[in-house]
């Protein structure tokens, strides 16, 4: 600057002019300044009276709650990886070789069963040497007729006499924590002196040599699809966190930029107030920090206490890993000082107050299309690419998806500003509401983005589910109208199955029971023509009555003991060379022999003549039986080969225990009776667990997002609390007050949530053409996410009740 | 009247709108070392946009405001910050105190961010509220006190760092007229020992009295009252 | 309040008869106190002597009452210097005051001035009596205050007329 020197030349315009010589320029930001004004922060965070510190709490709670769901989920990769290790060590699948009886085999059997829809799982053993390795978990190998039982298992035990009567070896033990896979895990391990090996190529035998657990693993290949998935399921579960935590740190922003005001009055400068911000988000973010690793590890004691979706895990599973721990512990401290640091660019504090920028500026709509717009471009070059076993870049899928998700709070704003600008009129309520939001908007768009993301997300997520789950889940064919339960027994008879009938129907709660011997035959000549018995004709018996028959096939009223029927295939493919040997008068062998040839002599039986050829009929448990179908008059059971049975049982729907008593009666049937529910539809364990995951996350996610929306109710009351005791002072209705809150998240809420619908179904829509499936509407389940998400809101609505009555008291008029 | 001094405080033909209604239209005001300036006039007429340029709070459209020869249009928001801190104290009718801090602490703000210890600054803090006999609210929060109470820490905190010049917007606003005056009182008494001058916007012609001189302000235009008479 | 100058301020606008000025007077400012006749053709008579005015012409039929005055230059200035010269400030001013202001609006001089120098001279008379106030024992204080109030109220009068005068201005010279 030019100075053109004013009449009172000779005064120094000078440096050592203030008071301390510290002059007009800044004292340099050195250590100290900056150690001072982040002190200083710290202090307005810490100190402040009751009001600060409640706000630092909440701050405090918010991203604790955040940090702790974090740090979950980073264990939880880890805690997968245990349980895989776990699960893998324990593996009772065979490894299919022969192997011979030794010091160290042993016999093992695997017996499930289902308890109150509770899975089970029983592993009988019985050492064939001393040298035999005991299970995981367990120190010795039970002795027969004792078991071994997990924690949770014995728990169960104790509590239901109907289960003791199933599992009834005495307890010796507790498995150990290397033996489960959660704490609640129900497991048993019994010795058993039934077992009989599998015979290489021999008939007969209930159990699998072996000479270790663990000996073979499997691993479902789930391919690219299963991949989309999972990359969905973090992120949709993770970015509501993310927004979450954001949201936290911005808490009691307006006090912070007036408190800000104050000081740059008293000469505090753009820098130090900056300075003085950071120090109070950090305050708030590392005791944010230390309270969210506290709430973690409190949540990790209990997790042996709790089971989301069939899911537990011991507390020492639950260890993040050290990498993403130190990530968390700086990442979230950098993002609370960036989003704060963000929020500051926004306005411009003065000395005077604070200024919003682009005051009285609409928002433009433009750049914040940019954001989902970009998301989309990267998703389009995946569309129908996302298949089979194809490769999919996964980080590309996540950055499209979360910058979609984003683009759906980057909008928020917007719309709320633009619908609420044309709002007018109405009550008293309504319009206090309105005016409220017309002059900042920004606090209750940002308060319901979380919920925004996570309704989004959820309802792209439920149409991608609902889409391949054709992939992953199978219609049975069963009609669980017809028989509910299953049992199947290998190596039996049809006199056994009679007992097991005649057991069963006397069984409480049974309705009816059906049953049969399935088996097979091959051609008169497979003894004599040599080579692999695969390349023999295949052709299936079924022995049963007259009642069971009618199940299979619909062979009319004209069945009495000793009748045979032929039922042609539904399908020919591959068994045309079969076919030939299906006439009344020809001849079969009953024989087949186990292994790869002929073994055995041949069991011939003639097709009875005259001999009725009948159409076939799916059985209650889906399958569509073919072959020979013959009463145990026409047909001595004890000829047949290898028969295993298969008995159906309808129950009574007024015994609500009915099922259970069934499966006491089954568990006597002996080792090599199984047991199973029939339902209509089955799925792959690992979308199974997928789903789980998911559902258990949600839950989680809208916990934390309602928990998240009360904090901030709670702090935007605190901020109005003059404002309500003058109010209420001058005689507004507190009915009318209460409405207004209502009305002032609502209208966001409401619409978030429609904004949410249509992100959701766009993101959905993208998500479906990458699988390649056509656009599906899932109107139900968006019903439902939007439904959840206000119910969520209308909840923190009723719990912020209770203080804003407290607030509205006229005492608040003299709180500064 | 006092011989003049040179002035400390020159401003010219200042002129500030806030959209299409102008604050202020050509006003100027010169303050000398150690007067006391009482700015009065009608609401709404520009008396603390005046104030708030002469601190260089605010930024005029047009014309110049020199402190000590420099124009503070000139200055970097830094600048004028460290001026805020070491040559300038603030007293307004209420609000400027930061509510989280204690009295105490509020009136060693200034000293702090000039970069003195907590330990000098807060000593000295304890001298200046014992001077305007507050010394048992050292403890308190502003939120605990009464506003003549507030006042008057806000009267120290804008006295503690030796400033130059204080500018005072309304300080006896809120306060009945025997607060106003001990108010007053004080901070004329206090910025006379010191040498500072004193910009004092007011309604009141009795809070006015304690002024040297007295400019009005009309519709953004300034008058100098002593050379009305 | 000073007659002589009122007088002479109302026949600035032009030359009237003496119950003309009575009448333009009582109408003004002699609201609950009308001018005697006497009053005015003493007064005028003064004003002849002095020189301030001089007699325009008489109607026919002689007596006092038929005669037309009209100010001199002498006078237009004693009106001027009347009319910038502040009062002392003391109680009970406001009549003076505002008859100083009507004639000032009434003869297109200045009015926000008067007013302004007007209120300087309060303002500075209070600046006094705050010194002595600060100095003094209470019984001074008390003394010093009662003044203060008063001068104060008259000061606040002040205010609100310079903020009226527009809205004065038109009522009189309408
Ligand atoms: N931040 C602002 N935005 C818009 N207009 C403003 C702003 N600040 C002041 N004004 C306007 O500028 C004019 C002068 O305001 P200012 O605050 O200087 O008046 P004042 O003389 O201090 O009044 P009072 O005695 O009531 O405090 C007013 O018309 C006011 O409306
Ligand atoms: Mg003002």
């Amino acid at each position: 600057m030019t100075a053109p020197h004013e009449p009172f030349a000779g005064f120094d315009r000078t440096r050592a002019a203030g008071p301390g010589g510290a002059g007009w320029a800044e004292p340099a930001a050195g250590v100290r300044a900056w150690v001072r004004d982040l002190l200083l922060g710290a202090r307005f965070a810490a100190g402040g009276g009751r009001e600060g510190w409640t706000r630092t709490v909440l701050t405090a709670v918010g991203v604790a709650l955040g940090v702790a769901l974090l740090l979950l989920a980073s264990a939880v990769p880890a805690m997968m990886d245990a349980r895989d290790q776990r699960r893998v060590a324990r593996d009772t699948l065979s490894s299919g070789e022969a192997v011979q009886p030794g010091a160290s085999t042993f016999l093992l059997a695997e017996t499930n069963t289902t308890y109150h829809g509770k899975d089970i799982t029983g592993v009988l053993l019985h050492p064939e040497g001393p040298a035999a390795e005991p299970p995981p978990g367990l120190a010795a190998m039970p002795p027969a007729g004792r078991m071994v039982v997990s924690p949770a298992l014995k728990k169960l035990l104790a509590s239901s006499p109907l289960l003791r009567e199933r599992i009834p070896y005495e307890i010796t033990g507790t498995i150990g924590k290397a033996g489960l896979m959660g704490p609640a895990d129900l497991y048993y391990y019994a010795g058993s002196d039934q077992l009989v090996a599998y015979g290489a190529g021999q008939a007969g035998g209930n159990a699998e040599r072996e000479t270790r657990f663990g000996a073979h693993s499997n691993s479902e290949v789930l391919g690219a699809v299963f991949n989309l998935l999972l990359v969905m399921v973090l992120v949709v579960l993770l970015l509501p966190v993310a927004v979450f935590v954001a949201t936290a740190v911005r808490l009691g922003g307006e006090r912070r930029d007036r408190r800000l005001a104050a000081l740059r009055l008293v000469g505090a400068d753009i820098r130090m107030t900056r300075r003085v911000a950071a120090g109070e988000a950090l305050f708030g973010a590392l005791f944010g920090l230390l309270l969210g690793a506290a709430f973690f590890l409190i949540a990790r004691q209990f997790a042996s206490h709790i089971t989301i979706r069939d899911i537990s895990a011991f507390p020492s599973d639950l260890t993040p890993s050290p990498a993403l721990t130190v990530l968390i512990a700086v990442a979230v401290p950098v993002a609370a000082v960036a989003v704060t640091m963000l929020s500051l660019r926004a306005t411009v504090i003065e000395p005077l107050g604070v200024f919003r920028q682009g005051v009285g500026q609409r928002r433009k709509l433009w750049w914040r299309l940019l954001v989902p717009a970009a998301g989309l471009a990267l998703l389009i070059p995946l569309f129908g690419s996302v298949q089979g076993d194809a490769r999919t870049n996964q980080y590309q899928i996540a950055t499209g998806t979360v910058l979609l998700l984003v683009g759906v709070t980057a909008v928020l704003p917007w719309l709320v500003e633009s619908v609420v600008g044309r709002l007018r009129g109405g009550p008293v309520a309504w319009q206090l509401a309105t005016r409220r939001l017309q002059l900042n908007s920004n606090a209750s768009a940002r308060m319901v983005s979380g919920v925004t993301v996570a309704v989004a997300g959820a309802i792209a997520l439920q149409m991608l589910f609902g889409a391949v789950s054709a992939d992953f889940v199978y219609d049975t064919g069963a009609d669980p109208a017809r028989a509910q339960i299953l049992i199947a027994a290998s190596t039996t008879s049809s006199e056994e199955t009679a007992h097991d009938i005649r057991q069963l129907a006397g069984t409480k709660g049974v309705r009816q029971v059906i049953g049969y011997l399935q088996s097979q035959a091959t051609q008169p000549d497979a003894a004599s023509r040599g080579g692999s018995v695969s390349d023999s004709a295949y052709l299936p018996v079924n022995v049963g009555d007259c009642a069971s028959l009618r199940e299979l096939a619909a062979i009319g009223a004209d069945c009495e003991p000793g009748s045979t029927f032929l039922v042609p295939p539904s399908h020919g493919v591959g068994v045309e060379e079969s076919l030939q040997y299906l006439e009344p008068g020809h001849r079969i062998d009953l024989n087949v022999g186990y292994g790869d040839r002929y073994s055995g002599t041949p069991v011939l039986w003639t097709i009875p003549a005259g001999t009725r050829t009948v159409a076939g009929r799916v059985d209650p448990s889906g399958s569509r039986e073919w072959g020979i179908l013959a009463t145990p008059e026409a047909i001595d059971s004890n000829r047949l080969f290898d028969a295993r049975s298969q008995i159906m049982v309808a129950v009574d729907d007024r015994e609500p225990e009915a099922v259970e008593y069934v499966r006491n009666t089954a568990a006597g049937f002996g080792v090599t009776t199984y047991t199973r529910s029939i339902s209509g539809t089955s799925a792959k364990a690992s979308y199974t667990q997928l789903r789980r995951g998911l559902f258990a996350g949600a839950t989680l996610t809208m916990v934390l997002i309602g928990a998240s929306l009360l904090v901030s109710m709670l702090e935007q009351l605190r901020d109005r609390r003059k404002l309500l005791a003058v109010l209420v002072a001058f005689g507004t209705k507190r009915s009318a007050l209460a409405w207004s809150v209502l009305w002032q998240t609502t209208i966001p809420v409401v619409l978030g949530l429609v904004l949410a619908c249509a992100g959701g179904v766009g993101l959905g829509a993208a998500l479906l053409a990458m699988v390649g499936s056509p656009f599906h509407m899932d109107w139900g389940g968006m019903a439902t996410m939007a439904a959840i998400g206000s119910a969520v809101v209308l909840g923190v609505t009723l719990l912020s009740l209770p203080p804003l009555w407290r607030l509205m008291r006229p005492d608040g008029l003299h709180t500064e | 009247m006092t011989a003049a001094p040179e002035p400390l405080l020159v401003a010219t033909d200042l002129r500030k709108a806030y959209g299409p209604t102008p604050a202020l239209d050509g006003a100027e005001l010169t303050v000398r070392a150690g007067e006391v300036v009482a700015v009065m006039g009608p609401s709404g007429s520009g008396k603390s946009t005046l104030l708030h340029c002469l601190a260089g709070i605010v930024t005029p459209d047009s014309g110049d405001v020199r402190y000590r020869g420099q124009q503070m249009s000139l200055m970097s928001d830094g600048e004028r910050s460290a001026l805020r801190r070491t040559d300038f104290g603030f007293v307004f009718q209420f609000g400027q105190l930061v509510p989280e801090l204690t009295c105490l602490e509020n009136v060693a703000m200034p000293l702090r961010l000039a970069g003195r210890r907590r330990k000098d600054a807060e000593a000295l803090a304890a001298t200046w509220l014992e001077r305007l006999e507050v010394t048992d609210l050292a403890g308190k929060r502003p939120g605990e006190v009464s506003g003549g109470q507030g006042q008057r820490v806000a009267v120290a905190r804008a006295l503690v760092g030796a400033p130059r010049v204080v500018f005072a917007d309304e300080p006896t606003g809120a306060l009945d007229s025997l607060n106003g005056e001990r108010v007053m009182r004080l901070l004329t008494d206090a910025a006379h020992d010191t040498g500072a001058a004193v910009v004092l916007v007011t309604h009141e012609p009795r809070v006015a009295a304690y002024s040297d001189r007295e400019i009005v302000v009309r519709d953004g235009k300034s008058r100098d009252m002593e050379r009305a008479a | 309040m000073s007659i002589g100058h009122t007088l002479l301020g109302l026949l600035e606008s032009g030359p009237r008869h003496g119950y003309d000025l009575k009448r333009a007077f009582d109408e003004r400012f002699g609201h609950d106190r009308p001018l005697a006749y006497g009053q005015v053709y003493s007064t005028m008579a003064r004003l002849l002597k002095n020189g301030l005015v001089e007699v325009d012409g008489i109607e026919p039929g002689g007596g006092p009452e038929r005669k037309r005055y009209a100010i001199t230059d002498a006078g237009v200035t004693d009106v001027e210097s009347w009319l910038a010269q502040p009062e002392k400030p003391e109680p009970y001013l406001q009549t003076t005051l505002y008859t100083k202001v009507v004639l000032a609006l009434l003869t297109g001089r200045p009015a926000a001035d008067l007013l302004d120098s007007q209120r300087a001279e309060h303002l500075r008379l209070m600046r006094e009596l705050t010194r002595r106030k600060s100095g003094g024992d209470l019984a001074d204080q008390l003394i010093c205050d009662h003044a203060l109030f008063h001068l104060e109220a008259d000061l606040r009068w002040l205010e609100l007329t310079a903020a009226r005068l527009d809205q004065l201005a038109a009522e009189v010279t309408r």
